[in-house]
């Protein structure tokens, strides 16, 4: 069977190369420019065989070299700020950071924009189980997913098929492994039809001394392919889906849809820890974009780069195959899901092979380190490739595009709300309200997160619906970990430096809010096509605004994702940087809710509101509107605000604690209210707008519910640390009244905030 | 000694953890059960805990009935052993055919993970001792499949001989007159669709709560086997 | 080589969602007239010898052990030609 099947391809040998210069190869086809063929030519001193093209196309692709972005992403090395608790930093799978005791936590966003337009539930799904396989070959165990989410108009017909999918897959996948999804935002454009953003994060926790690096050494080592068979899923997936645009009419760069099972993948996960906890592996990497070819080579080349020597020979038809008539360029490009790659000493392979076969894992010797310096296949005896794995890996094109300041920026900053006809009457701010909270932006998100499973794994302390979610790592001492995502394309769109900053502090306000320490960061960047100069200068801005902003929170950046070509022929998407903060507390029973959950306790608002209305909600709701400059920023301020918090939290003076971002005041107050179910009376500050004081979305703010025997010690801590703190309230009644203005009974409210996706989705 | 109580991990199980929390919560000694060992380890109760065991590929627990811990389980129940079986375990129950009826995809079709008011029908199941009869608890549930289908004759019977264990005051997946769970005629095996692991922590329980409402499933079965 | 199929599908009495959920979209994407739809699963069982009898007697019982929970589903097996 085997050699029939060989027999079926023509392979293109390493000889067949060297003596055959002039063969025309389809490169241009694959996504390889002119410049870059002529350079692998002149890497191998021949022209490339067929399965070296193959992966030199996925590996120098976009998607896996970061070839446009890597320039800017320097920046988050070189602006990184100083601390001790950066264990892996960015390039491996994921950051790792030390949170304490022996521990540490591993974490990383991710897109699966395109692949989850294409087919909402498997790109999902995959995407969930690709970020995770990476928080897996770090050598820690996945603990809980958060899932950043952007679409289209809600009403729009194309939304009604891409977001049930997208939830369902997400749900499908992450229920099905066991984990937790404990946050993440869902947001509505229309600047998202047709591009929606699905981006995943994932967080792990490890001990520190079982670190897992994604590198092959020791000659003489085996290399061992285990978990799925390799079939014809993604074929040229990664290059294609991350460089093409759906318009371009060209079927051949539809990419083949990625189907994920997450059965094997819980089973592989519970596979790879046991072989973890008895360390029977020198390197591991999971299969993803560009499956062997990247794994293979990102081994190799790591091997090589950390220890000088190293090399691997693999016998790619060994591969186990799921679809038998494969030809080796295919199965080098294949992204099947769920497969792992581990480089396994010859004295520890039968204890590997004895777990894998408990857990019913296949896992098969497919190849050995080397001390060759080269990365060499064969297929069935014939030498396909031969090439230096770090010109592969490391030694990509990098583009210094082209950007500039769009022409239009000026026109759209000068275009400011300030026009915009506002509410006057209390009737009319207390109909504004009702149509804020139903809109679906802010709405009630239920409908959604009732389909993932928060509570797996028993130790979800928060999770959606608080501002962010919050895991206990250790029962014993109450040590936990919070997480958050925000990202807003509006702000970033009318100014990319501070919008990419005002991500960075929404979700650092979000973790401190809960009571933790915010410490690091991950970004996914979504933007359009890096080919447009202004689009380009949208994410150099935003890059080097997120560098600086993590600079000064001293929170670095430990890892991402770029994700380039969002965009619908001439139209990109607003820039989206997706922003995930990662906070430690040292005491998860000393938590900070978000709920206004007795009566009698006083509201306090915390930072400056300002007339701020460039990129609201409210514009956008109300007047469809898009112009100005975003709120100010001011990330000191973020940072005492954030110390406040967290020693609010700390020392038990704060019974809840709600961020203020889209929406403003009333919208976190209504969100409050209606999660502790208890109504609130709000006297607004004297000499400010009633307007401007409900629904601007002034940065550095927070609203806090205080017990009243706390408040004098709280207002002296603000007063101290000179953080303005405003008492605007009590919690009472069943109604958000707004002293002179209006008041709104709890169940009106509950009635708009819920009732609005259940009627968009259905029940 | 500190009773014994096994959790079943079949490959896909995901609440096992959880589980075999409860039970050290409730004050007795966790026995982890793998689901190739037919051995049942001295364990004086047993716990098929949530997830979604070999994918629940075929259907929700048909595979997992044919596994060597279950036809220990199996066994053990025809002697009286106290069986739980929450969600996924629930399924493998009644694939075994030790609770009649079937558990089928929920009416709104969507997983759903909501916290959910029951009331508890009988307290003479040997898990259910600690409650009051007609206790109204909040318990979490999730799944995708779990409506409670039996035929109508089956439905009488189970009425008739007290078998219904927990009925939701708002069905949430079409159940068949709103059956939460169920129980053999001698007491000892429950089939139950909420999670009651999920609700024995202030800390993780259901929000606003009550939180621990779960926690008497575990505590009745540890009574019970201390008296004994 | 032969090949025999089973058809597993919800017995009439039990209410089949899935199908439900299916027929209420048909008419939302213009297919009308459909009176009711069943979804139920097909099993393609390859077996290395001829798909007599006896074959066919134990697929029978692989679908009343395995295949079909017959609280709630019935089957039907046959040999594919």
């Amino acid at each position: 069977m085997s050699s029939s099947t060989s027999q079926r391809f023509t392979v293109d040998t390493v000889e067949t190369a060297a003596a055959t210069p002039d063969t025309e190869q389809p490169f241009t086809a694959l996504g390889v420019k002119d410049d870059e063929y002529a350079r692998i030519r002149e890497i191998l001193g021949r022209r490339p065989t067929s399965c070296e093209l193959a992966m030199y196309s996925v590996m120098w692709s976009e998607h896996c070299s970061y070839k446009s972005s890597r320039v800017h992403l320097r920046q988050f090395g070189e602006k990184a700020p100083e601390t001790d608790f950066l264990l892996v930093g960015p390039g491996e799978n994921a950051g790792v950071v030390d949170v304490g005791g022996d521990l540490a936590v591993t974490f990383k966003i991710e897109s699966h924009n395109h692949p989850s337009y294409v087919e909402p539930y498997q790109g999902a799904a995959t995407g969930v189980g690709g970020i995770v396989r990476d928080i897996l070959t770090m050598g820690a165990r996945p603990i809980a997913v958060l899932d950043p989410l952007r679409f289209g108009p809600a009403d729009a017909h194309d939304t009604h098929r891409v977001l049930p999918g997208v939830v369902g897959g997400i749900g499908g996948y992450g229920n099905s492994l066991g984990l937790p999804n404990i946050g993440g935002e869902i947001v509505f454009d229309p600047c998202y039809a047709g591009n929606p953003l699905v981006n995943a994060l994932a967080v792990g926790v490890l001990r520190k001394s079982e670190i897992k690096l994604a590198q092959a050494h020791g000659s003489g080592n085996h290399v061992v392919l285990f978990g799925a068979r390799t079939g014809g899923d993604g074929i040229g997936g990664a290059s294609v889906l991350a460089s093409a645009t759906f318009d371009d009419g060209k079927p051949s760069k539809r990419p083949s849809v990625q189907v994920g099972d997450p059965f094997m993948e819980k089973v592989l996960i519970e596979c790879c820890l046991e072989i973890f906890a008895e360390d029977l592996v020198v390197g591991i990497q999971d299969l993803g974009a560009a499956g062997l070819s990247c794994a293979t080579t990102e081994l190799a080349a790591a091997g090589l780069q950390t220890k000088g020597v190293g090399g691997m020979d693999v016998q790619l038809d060994l591969a186990p195959l799921r679809d038998a008539s494969l030809a080796p360029e295919e199965i080098l490009m294949s992204e099947s899901q769920e497969r792992m790659m581990a480089v396994v000493a010859p004295a520890t392979l039968p204890r590997f092979r004895e777990i894998c076969e408990k857990w019913d894992v296949t896992a098969t010797v497919i190849g050995a380190v080397t001390d060759t310096g080269r990365l060499r296949m064969t297929w069935h005896g014939a030498n396909i490739v031969d090439v230096d794995p770090r010109t592969l890996a490391h030694q990509g094109p990098v583009y210094e595009r082209p950007y500039h300041r769009p022409a239009w920026q000026d026109a759209l900053q000068a275009d400011t709300p300030d026009r915009l006809a506002r509410p006057k009457t209390g009737d009319e701010l207390r109909e504004t309200v009702l149509r804020m909270v139903a809109s679906p932006n802010l709405a009630d998100k239920t409908w959604v997160v009732e389909q993932y499973d928060h509570r797996v794994r028993g130790n979800t302390v928060l999770a959606h619906g608080e501002d962010s979610g919050m895991l206990r790592l250790d029962e014993a001492s109450g040590l936990g970990i919070a997480l958050a995502t925000d990202g807003n394309g509006r702000y970033t769109k009318l100014d990319p430096y501070h919008g990419a900053q005002l991500a960075l502090a929404e979700a650092y306000r979000n973790v401190a809010a809960t009571g933790a320490r915010p410490l690091a960061v991950t970004d996914c960047l979504n933007f359009g096509s890096p080919e447009d100069p202004e689009v380009m200068w949208q994410f150099a801005e935003a890059t080097r605004g997120l560098a600086d902003g993590c600079l000064i929170l001293g929170t670095p950046v430990t890892g991402g994702n770029v994700s380039f070509y969002n965009q619908t022929g001439e139209s990109a998407i607003h820039p989206t940087p997706i922003v995930g903060v990662l906070g430690v507390i040292d005491d998860v029973t000393r938590r900070t809710r978000c709920a206004f959950a007795a009566e009698g306790e006083t509201l306090l608002l915390l930072g400056e509101t300002r007339d701020e209305f460039g990129g609201s909600e409210w514009a956008h709701v109300e007047h469809a509107h898009l112009g100005g400059l975003p709120p100010r920023v001011d990330l000191e301020r973020e940072r005492l605000l954030a110390e406040i918090l967290i020693a609010g939290s700390r020392d038990g003076l704060l019974s809840a604690a709600h961020d203020l971002s889209d929406g403003g005041l009333i919208q976190a107050v209504v969100e409050s209210a209606l999660r502790g179910g208890h109504g609130v009376r709000l006297v607004l500050p004297e000499g400010l707008d009633s307007f401007v004081a409900l629904f601007s979305e002034s940065a550095g703010r927070a609203v806090v519910a205080v017990p009243r025997g706390e408040e004098q010690r709280f207002t002296e801590l603000c007063g101290a640390r000179g953080l303005p703190c405003a008492r605007i309230g009590v919690v009472d009644g069943d109604a958000v009244e707004v002293e002179g203005e209006f008041a709104i009974p709890l169940t009106e409210l509950r009635a708009a905030h819920t009732g609005t996706f259940p009627g968009l989705f259905g029940q | 000694m500190a009773a014994r109580i096994g959790v079943v991990t079949f490959p896909g199980t995901q609440d096992d953890q959880d589980a075999l929390r409860a039970v050290a919560r409730a004050g007795a000694q966790p026995v982890p059960l793998w689901h190739r060992d037919p051995a049942l380890h001295a364990v004086d109760a047993v716990i098929l805990p949530g997830g979604f065991s070999y994918g629940d590929y075929l259907r929700a627990g048909a595979i997992a009935r044919f596994s060597p811990v279950m036809q220990a389980v199996i066994a053990g129940a025809a002697d009286g052993l106290p069986v739980l079986g929450i969600c996924n375990g629930f399924q493998v129950l009644c694939e075994s055919h030790l609770l009649p009826g079937a558990l089928l995809r929920n009416g709104g079709m969507h997983f759903v993970n909501r916290d959910v008011k029951l009331r508890v029908e009988s307290a003479a199941t040997r898990w259910t001792a600690h409650y009051e009869p007609g206790q109204e608890i909040v318990i979490p549930i999730k799944n995708v499949d779990g409506r409670y289908t039996a035929a109508e004759r089956t439905l009488d019977e189970l009425e008739a001989e007290g078998r219904v264990v927990a009925r939701y005051l708002q069905n949430p997946n079409g159940s068949a007159r709103d059956i939460a769970g169920i129980a053999n005629a001698q007491g000892n095996v429950v089939g139950l669709m909420p999670h009651p692991e999920h609700a024995i922590d202030e800390l993780t329980g259901p929000y606003p709560g009550p939180a621990t409402d779960g926690l008497p499933f575990f505590t009745s079965i540890l009574k019970q086997l201390v008296d004994a | 080589m032969a090949r025999v199929v089973v058809d597993v599908m919800l017995k009439p009495e039990i209410l089949d969602a899935q199908g439900q959920a299916v027929q209420r979209a048909l008419p939302r994407l213009g297919f009308d007239g459909v009176v009711g739809v069943r979804q139920g699963k097909r099993f393609e069982v390859e077996l290395d010898g001829p798909a007599d009898e006896a074959a066919l007697e134990r697929v029978r019982a692989m679908a009343e052990t395995l295949l079909a929970n017959t609280v709630i589903e019935e089957f039907t097996v046959k040999a594919e030609v």
